[in-house]
């Protein structure tokens, strides 16, 4: 295997010389998050190896179990699930688990998650043609908006105001989009007050929130959305923790529209991104992350809030 | 030097291998590829399952 980078000097697990914790970190590039994480699990001792989802290589029948945990951080979904896929077989823990990354990789996936924990989310429906797809706008009301079954920082998103923009959107995507792209995600829109709320969930604590504000309906940061922060009262705290509880727990950033009089769950983010969040809330995200990921790498039971 | 238009760019202290940086001079996205002296080639492109 060749290594992004080893910031681990003191101990070679194989050898027996040391008990000392080793964390792999599994990225793609070195962002800000990565840089925090990394630092963060530095400063409590702990050795800490870049893994370069780019350069691993992995043969099944010889499993490779130095890291006491992985941290997965891949910018690329695909990677992380694969890499996460084979850590778990080999009996690596992994934050998150393997089984978590992919119900959130899965817009669906999260939305069924959501749905039978009784977790109120906009009202969601799936269609496989253009035809079934235009009945179930109608049957939602306009405006609906379209969401690719994967993805993220808002991209590819659609508000359809109406059924001459669904009739055409939805035949592009049928003509031009892959098999993916035929799977017809739709929710209702949700007027939301030009905000949605993002809450950050490490095992079974709601550690911090912040608002995320935009003029534009797609309220991402990747899209200029703003931060602030924004207090935890009980009905978002135990919220947030039971969507993560329903999507496996772990290191969670739960999206919550604010509709009206009370708040919708509309999707939970497993590598989550908070480079934005830490000076608003004041809190140290990374070093919680990291207290949570050593906790995993002891062996202590996973705490899942909910 | 940046791969694509032969600017010079200048980095940080603290930059890394594996960080992304942009050319003062053309905008395109760097991977920060070596450190002594900086190397960089230009970053790969957005790919639809990155993200969170």
């Amino acid at each position: 295997m060749t290594l992004l980078g080893l910031c681990w000097l003191r101990r070679k697990k194989w050898t027996g010389v040391s008990d000392q914790m080793l964390i792999g970190v599994l990225c793609s590039r070195m962002r800000v998050e990565e840089k925090l994480l990394r630092d963060a699990l530095v400063q409590r001792g702990i050795d800490v190896e870049i893994v370069d989802d780019r350069e691993v290589t992995f043969t099944l029948a010889h499993p490779t179990r130095r890291w006491d945990a992985v941290l997965e951080r891949s910018i690329s979904q695909t990677r992380g699930l694969a890499i996460t896929r084979v850590l778990e077989s080999w009996g690596v823990p992994t934050v998150n688990r393997h089984a978590v990354a992919a119900t959130c990789a899965s817009k669906l996936d999260t939305s069924a998650a959501l749905e039978a924990a009784g977790i109120p989310t906009p009202e969601t429906a799936v269609a496989f043609t253009p035809d079934a797809a235009l009945r179930a706008a109608e049957d939602l009301g306009y405006p609906v908006v379209l969401k690719p079954l994967t993805g993220s920082w808002g991209r590819l998103l659609a508000k359809i105001n109406d059924r001459d923009a669904a009739e055409a959107l939805f035949e592009h995507k049928a003509v031009l989009g892959g098999p993916d792209h035929s799977v017809f995600y739709l929710q209702r829109h949700v007027e939301k007050p030009g905000r949605d709320i993002r809450a950050f969930v490490v095992g079974d604590e709601v550690i911090c929130a912040i608002y995320r504000d935009s003029e534009h309906w797609v309220t991402n940061t990747a899209r200029g959305a703003t931060t602030h922060n924004c207090p935890i009262d009980g009905t978002l705290r135990q919220l947030s923790l039971h969507a993560a509880a329903a999507v496996g727990g772990g290191v969670l950033a739960v999206d919550l529209l604010e509709d009206r009089d009370r708040l919708l769950v509309s999707e939970v983010n497993a590598t989550m991104e908070f480079k934005n969040s830490i000076d608003v809330t004041g809190v140290d995200i990374p070093g919680r992350v990291a207290d949570h990921v050593r906790e995993v790498a002891r062996g202590a039971p996973i705490a899942v809030g909910g | 030097m940046c791969p694509e238009c032969d600017a010079r760019v200048a980095v940080d202290d603290g930059v890394e291998r594996g960080e992304v940086v942009t050319c003062p001079e053309c905008n395109a996205e760097l991977e920060v590829i070596g450190l002594d002296p900086p190397r960089f080639v230009l970053a790969p492109p957005e790919e639809v399952d990155w993200g969170e």
